[in-house]
């Protein structure tokens, strides 16, 4: 064994080495400072080359480190990437998007007024769900996050259907069991939303390697966090999906927050989590998340590429959480309030909107009578829903349904516990026999 | 795509056809074979499992005879190969993913608790993972700290997986196949040490092959055991001994070599409990000895135990005893020592039965 170190000594003897210092990332701004991002690269709308998508995956590697934009400063559709998509579709999504928003005000207040016990809104990362569902076929599974209502609304989920599960009512499909927003449509292939981070996407390759199996024609498409990529999970699903070329897509949705921790903390100072692709043989891909257009021509590229056996494509959507992790945080702890509006990419309904008046098929009166109509939409969903009760105001489903669903059939012991459940609920609601 | 391949089964019950002698790897291949056949939604998936046919041989020649679509190789990433059936679950196939030793299992674990246990649940049964995870399980093989451990308890405290465990070859045919076939998540463990012969526990005499033995008579047919029901080993009535893999052959031979005339219970199956067959024995003899290889604190023993103490408290004649493998990592030298083998299990039901 070596001599003991001395620790006061400045160096090592023999070396004139420095000493090892650890570094610890630390986000750019902190609440109160004063916000620049002129030195953030915006990559030129209209400038990053299309290669076709049966290119090899390495032959993506530029649009890794570069950002995919269509919509220019001057609210037109610039480049190879311009989807060309039809004035119709590009109103469906701006009133989709503009219906998440009104959706998410609306709930946030909801859960203030304690209707119930928590919320997630996605405000600026509304085009990294809707129009990534518009490029997909309608029976494509989706491996979502918990952010990504989007998608559902974009698939035309009742506001009902989603107000009851938030309300965890006797109309709540998922019976109550879920917190609320792990929404679960079947019908709309929406997967079951866990807590459990990242664990969506070695699924959604495992049902895409299934699909392939079968020689179906269905994909997978599946959405987490940047902060979530430092998972295991991603390393395994990135594993599998290139070892059996599996037609998925992964969404990184890099909103520069996971709570409170900065993009730093899941490697964002060395690499883009694009890049992460092209050591496992994937494309990659790197797209404005605010820019609508360029999210859904590089989310229909993904699904093309993956249609044509050409394998999986990860995306990341480069965006930015304008609001709370969720109703239980207060950002203001950890970041400058000024971070939003100083965004460079800006907001990507407002964006949309302008596109669209630009090309003469739209316009400001016609927006603010849509947004009136949505928010009527969404209040007349909830005044349906909390017919149905809210949280903790009695209408929940019956004490016997806890213990069902465990198994496909009840074993004996839970057929015990639930003699026990409704024994003491008789106890304590002595004047109310249901049930 | 089919879930529900029960409803394809035109009977359920013992195979007519031809019976051949099998030990445990061979049966567990038979039962594989007869599912790969009948249901095209049956998917094999592990490492070492596709063209080498597994490191015990246990898939030996099911991808030649049905195609690397159907048994293939996985990279080393248990998350990856657990994370991917439950995936390949909602899509509507009846993965039967493998994990090589039991003791590699942990990386797969908040797939397996988190995911593939409450998928159901948390879905209201929109999404199922019908899966049977497969894996070789329990010591006395020289295997040390992580090629012998028994961490069934870590599964049957999971709501929403069942946990299985045969302990012969035709068991183990016709429970894997209930398992394959059920639509919950099933964690199936082998006992590897008698994956080739039923062994006593006496480690210091010659290995015995599954040869001659009844229990390794297998049908080449499809048939089922279901689940949640144990075997009665041996009827008795001096006491009854609960146990499951391994340590069901141990106990019979410990039994017979000291002429007790005990009531030996084969739980199969932990996760749903046989709790009738349980509590009838225990009323009957009076006496309860539970036997797992398992490490003692917070196993499955204690669970065991608890039941039967709420259950037959006013049958019981004597306390409930427990031999379990020590509260110690599994040791490579001291393996002998370790395993709750005839000295430990004759005390236990010497004082048993002196109370």
């Amino acid at each position: 064994m070596s001599k003991p170190r001395d620790e006061n000594a400045d160096n090592q003897a023999g070396s004139n080495r420095p000493k090892l210092a650890l570094h610890v990332p630390e986000p750019r701004y902190r609440p109160g400072d004063t916000v620049d991002f002129s030195d953030l690269q915006i990559s030129k709308a209209g400038d990053q080359p299309r290669p076709d998508e049966t290119a090899e995956a390495s032959e993506t590697y530029p649009l890794c480190n570069d950002l995919i934009r269509v919509l220019g400063d001057d609210d037109k559709a610039h480049g190879p990437w311009d989807p060309r998509l039809d004035a119709d579709t590009l109103r469906a999504m701006l009133r989709e998007m503009a219906l998440v928003r009104a959706f998410d005000n609306r709930m946030y207040r909801a859960q203030r007024q304690g209707k119930t016990s928590f919320y997630m809104k996605c405000t600026g990362e509304e085009a990294t769900s809707v129009c990534a569902t518009h490029a997909l076929a309608g029976d494509d599974m989706i491996f979502p996050s918990y952010r990504q209502q989007g998608c559902l609304i974009a698939r035309g989920y009742a506001l009902t259907e989603m107000i009851n599960q938030i309300y965890s009512n006797k109309a709540d499909k998922l019976k109550g069991r879920q917190l609320p927003i792990m929404y679960c449509s079947k019908r709309l292939s929406f997967f079951s939303i866990s807590g459990n981070l990242a664990t969506q996407l070695p699924q959604a390759t495992g049902f895409a390697m299934a699909s392939a199996s079968k020689g179906d024609s269905r994909i997978a498409a599946t959405w987490v966090g940047e902060g979530s990529t430092a998972e295991g999970d991603f390393h395994s699903a990135m594993t599998f999906a290139t070892v059996y070329n599996a037609p998925v897509i992964f969404n990184i949705i890099n909103n520069q927050w996971a709570i409170s921790s900065f993009s730093g903390f899941a490697g964002a100072e060395r690499a883009t989590f694009a890049a992460r692709a092209i050591g496992y043989g994937i494309a990659g891909l790197r797209v404005d998340g605010n820019d609508p257009l360029a999210v859904f021509a590089a989310e229909r590229w993904a699904a093309d590429r993956a249609r044509a056996n050409g394998g999986p494509t990860l995306i990341e959507h480069f965006t930015y959480r304008a609001e709370g992790h969720s109703t239980s945080d207060d950002p203001s702890a950890y970041r400058s309030a000024e971070e939003q509006n100083e965004w460079p990419l800006g907001d990507p309904v407002n964006r949309l909107k302008k596109h669209l008046i630009a090309l003469g098929e739209w316009s400001e009166d016609q927006q603010e009578a849509m947004d009136a109509e949505l928010d009527a939409e969404v209040r007349k969903a909830m005044k349906e829903a909390e017919k149905n009760g809210i949280l903790g105001h009695g209408l929940h489903h019956p004490f016997h349904t806890m213990f069902e669903d465990v198994f496909e059939e009840l074993p004996w012991h839970l057929e015990e516990q639930a003699a026990q459940a409704i024994r003491e609920r008789q106890i304590k609601f002595p004047e109310d026999p249901a049930e | 795509m089919t879930t529900d391949t029960a409803a394809k089964t035109p009977e359920a019950g013992k195979a007519t056809g031809n019976v051949k002698h099998m030990n445990m790897i061979e049966a567990i291949n038979s039962a594989l074979d007869n599912m790969l056949e009948r249901d095209d939604d049956v998917i094999l998936l592990g490492e070492d499992i596709g063209y080498f046919g597994g490191v015990f041989r246990c898939t030996a020649g099911l991808q030649e005879k049905y195609g690397k679509t159907r048994v293939f190789d996985t990279p080393i990433s248990e998350c990856g190969i657990i994370g991917v059936a439950v995936g390949m679950g909602a899509y509507g196939l009846r993965p039967v993913p493998e994990i090589q030793f039991a003791d590699y299992i942990y990386p797969g674990l908040d797939q397996l608790v988190s995911e593939a246990a409450r998928l159901r649940y948390r879905s209201a049964a929109e999404f199922i993972a019908p899966m049977t995870v497969r894996s070789p399980f329990g010591g006395g093989i020289f295997g040390g700290q992580t090629h012998s451990q028994s961490p069934e308890s870590i599964f049957t405290h999971v709501s929403g997986l069942k946990t299985v465990i045969p302990s012969t070859p035709y068991d183990a045919k016709g429970l894997l196949i209930s398992c394959i076939e059920d639509n919950d998540p099933v964690i199936f463990f082998e006992p590897k040490r008698i994956y080739n012969g039923p062994f006593d526990g006496f480690y210091d005499k010659p290995a015995k092959s599954w040869k001659g033995f009844d229990e390794a008579q297998v049908p080449e047919d499809y048939y089922k055991i279901p689940l949640g029901k144990a075997r009665t080993v041996t009827e008795g009535d001096a006491l009854t001994i609960l146990a499951y893999g391994t340590m069901v052959h141990v106990v019979e031979s410990v039994t017979r070599a000291k002429g007790v005339n005990a009531e030996i219970l084969d739980l199969r199956t932990l996760v749903p409990l046989d709790i009738e067959a349980i509590e009838a024995s225990v009323e009957k003899t009076g006496r309860c000895l539970i036997v797992h290889e398992a490490t003692r604190t917070s196993g499955f023993g204690a669970e065991l135990s608890a039941m039967v103490q709420e259950r037959c408290f006013y049958h019981l004649e004597a306390p409930i005893e427990r031999v379990t493998g020590f509260d110690t990592p599994y040791p490579h030298s001291l393996e002998w020592a370790y395993f709750p083998g005839p000295v430990r299990i004759g005390e236990a039901i010497d004082k048993l039965l002196s109370e």
